[in-house]
């Protein structure tokens, strides 16, 4: 097709018909064989079932939640992931054992709701809760979903493995008082400081 | 039952196997579509995804048959029929090898070309009694691209009718026996193409169905197997069309060594790929554009191409 731009000076109707075929006929046939060759060129299909693809590590899917170098449970019940959830899909309560340590009683999320965003992560005070390059989670009941604490849970440290928050916060727990903290000086003794 | 042009026998198989080549046509499309775009393509259902088609048949045969409440009924249900039936008996003029046709008529040119004038009113007919505002501009855009396409169509053709001296596209066959017409007639053979893509509007000159502009055009309400026919219907148009650029330009089942069927077989095909490869690559042109190339550009030329194949045969006589 003639190009509707109006140019300056008028071309002799020979380059006009030169221009036509050029952009009606040669341009078109080119497309044509550079399509064409593409049916030698390996596809990018793949076939997933049988082929799995190659998943990246900061890929967030499934959600999991890891335990410290020490084989305990790295939440807290801080709650800053359920605070930091665009879609509210965490809920978890706090509780307590005789050690002092807090940890979450129940912590459950609603994958029908999780939107893999990662902001939980991000906000994850001590990189217990972590995403995984996992993606086959379909279900056929909606209620399989909503993943308790037992399933979240792994054994090991996931991404990070040298997180230990008990090793380094200075909250006294069973076996590791105040000022025992690696990094951690002892507690400045009040009464020493007397005159 | 004797083996001879017109025997029960020859059209019940040409029937037959036209209409389930068409259906196939379907998954060869996708597949070579996706070839062309660097993808697989349907592969699952069968061996190489053949039975592809099947599912799609079960699917669209199980589908819910729903004529719109707004609609006009009698041209609803009778627009997707008018183009089966048309290009079907377009078919029965066409000589796939010796022995093998339905008929051999002495008009068998001006037949094609006047079925694929009454084609036009399977898509104008469907637009208008959707009663839809994308299905009437469909119709309104096919109307005026078939009618302005058929003018050339036509022309472009008079060429081979003339170095042949017969509308009978038997005897059209026949007289390439020393050459093929697309040597003598090779502007007749573009214009054909060209004219043949807009005639069976499929890509780029899918105007009246781009879904991009107008939803699917004229068959925007249909659905169910009605919406098959259409469907099927376009498939048969490219078979035919491809079929006719065998007979006319390229020696219908004449060649060397493979048995008559197997070379029209073959011949066909490369043009039913060729234009699956249009519709890979080229874009859509505006509708205007296609308008003015065809009135301003397609129309001359064909013309032309016919005086100066008109003096040469004279100057030869």
């Amino acid at each position: 097709m003639s190009d509707p731009i109006v140019r300056p000076h008028s071309k002799s109707w020979l380059a006009k018909f030169g221009e036509l075929v050029k952009d009606t006929l040669t341009s078109q046939v080119v497309t044509l064989w550079r399509v064409f060759r593409h049916l030698f060129v390996a596809t990018d299909t793949v076939q997933y079932p049988e082929q799995q693809p190659h998943m990246f590590s900061r890929w967030r899917g499934r959600i999991i939640l890891t335990r410290d170098p020490d084989g305990e449970e790295r939440c807290v019940a801080c709650n800053l992931c359920a605070v930091a959830c665009p879609v509210d899909c965490i809920a978890l309560q706090k509780t307590e054992d005789e050690e002092g340590r807090w940890y979450p009683e129940f912590f459950r999320i609603n994958f029908s709701r999780c939107i893999m965003c990662g902001f939980c992560e991000e906000a994850c005070p001590t990189n217990a809760i972590q995403l995984t390059p996992d993606f086959e989670m379909a279900e056929y009941k909606r209620q399989d979903m909503v993943w308790e604490k037992a399933d979240l849970l792994i054994a090991g440290t996931g991404k990070y493995h040298e997180t230990n928050f008990y090793r380094v916060a200075g909250k006294s727990i069973g076996g590791k008082d105040k000022g025992e903290a690696r990094n951690e000086l002892p507690p400045v003794d009040v009464r020493s400081l007397l005159p | 039952m004797q083996w001879e042009v017109g025997s029960a026998l020859n059209i019940a198989s040409i029937l037959v196997v036209v209409i389930v080549f068409a259906a196939m046509l379907i998954w060869v499309e996708r597949r070579l579509l996706g070839f062309w775009q660097d993808r697989l393509g349907p592969n699952r259902v069968g061996p190489f995804g053949l039975l592809q088609v099947v599912a799609d048949m079960i699917k669209i045969f199980t589908k819910e048959d729903w004529i719109p409440p707004f609609a006009d009924r009698f041209g609803f249900v009778l627009a997707p029929t008018i183009i089966m039936i048309v290009i079907l008996l377009s078919f029965s003029v066409v000589p796939f090898a010796p022995g093998v046709g339905i008929v051999d008529s002495n008009i068998g040119v001006l037949f094609v070309l006047a079925m694929a004038s009454l084609g036009a009113y399977s898509v104008m007919l469907g637009g208008l009694s959707s009663d839809n505002k994308y299905a009437l501009l469909g119709s309104l855009r096919a109307a005026a691209q078939m009618v302005s396409y058929e003018v050339f169509m036509g022309i472009s053709l008079l060429g081979v009718v003339a170095l042949t001296g017969s509308f009978d596209l038997r005897e059209i066959v026949l007289a390439q026996e020393g050459g093929w017409f697309v040597v003598p007639q090779f502007i007749g053979f573009v214009i054909f193409l060209i004219a043949g893509v807009a005639e069976s509007h499929r890509l780029p000159f899918d105007i009246p169905e781009a879904e991009q502009e107008i939803c699917a055009g004229y068959h925007t309400e249909y659905s169910g197997m009605k919406f098959g026919m259409f469907f099927v219907g376009e498939y048969l148009g490219l078979v035919l069309i491809s079929s006719l650029i065998t007979v006319l330009f390229f020696g219908g089942w004449q060649g060397p060594l493979l048995p008559p069927l197997a070379w029209f077989f073959i011949k066909a095909s490369c043009f039913i790929a060729f234009f699956i490869l249009l519709r890979a690559a080229i874009p859509r042109p505006r509708y205007d554009q296609l308008m003015s190339y065809g009135w301003l550009f397609l129309l001359p030329l064909s013309l032309l191409n016919l005086l100066i194949t008109g003096v040469v045969i004279l100057s030869a006589n």
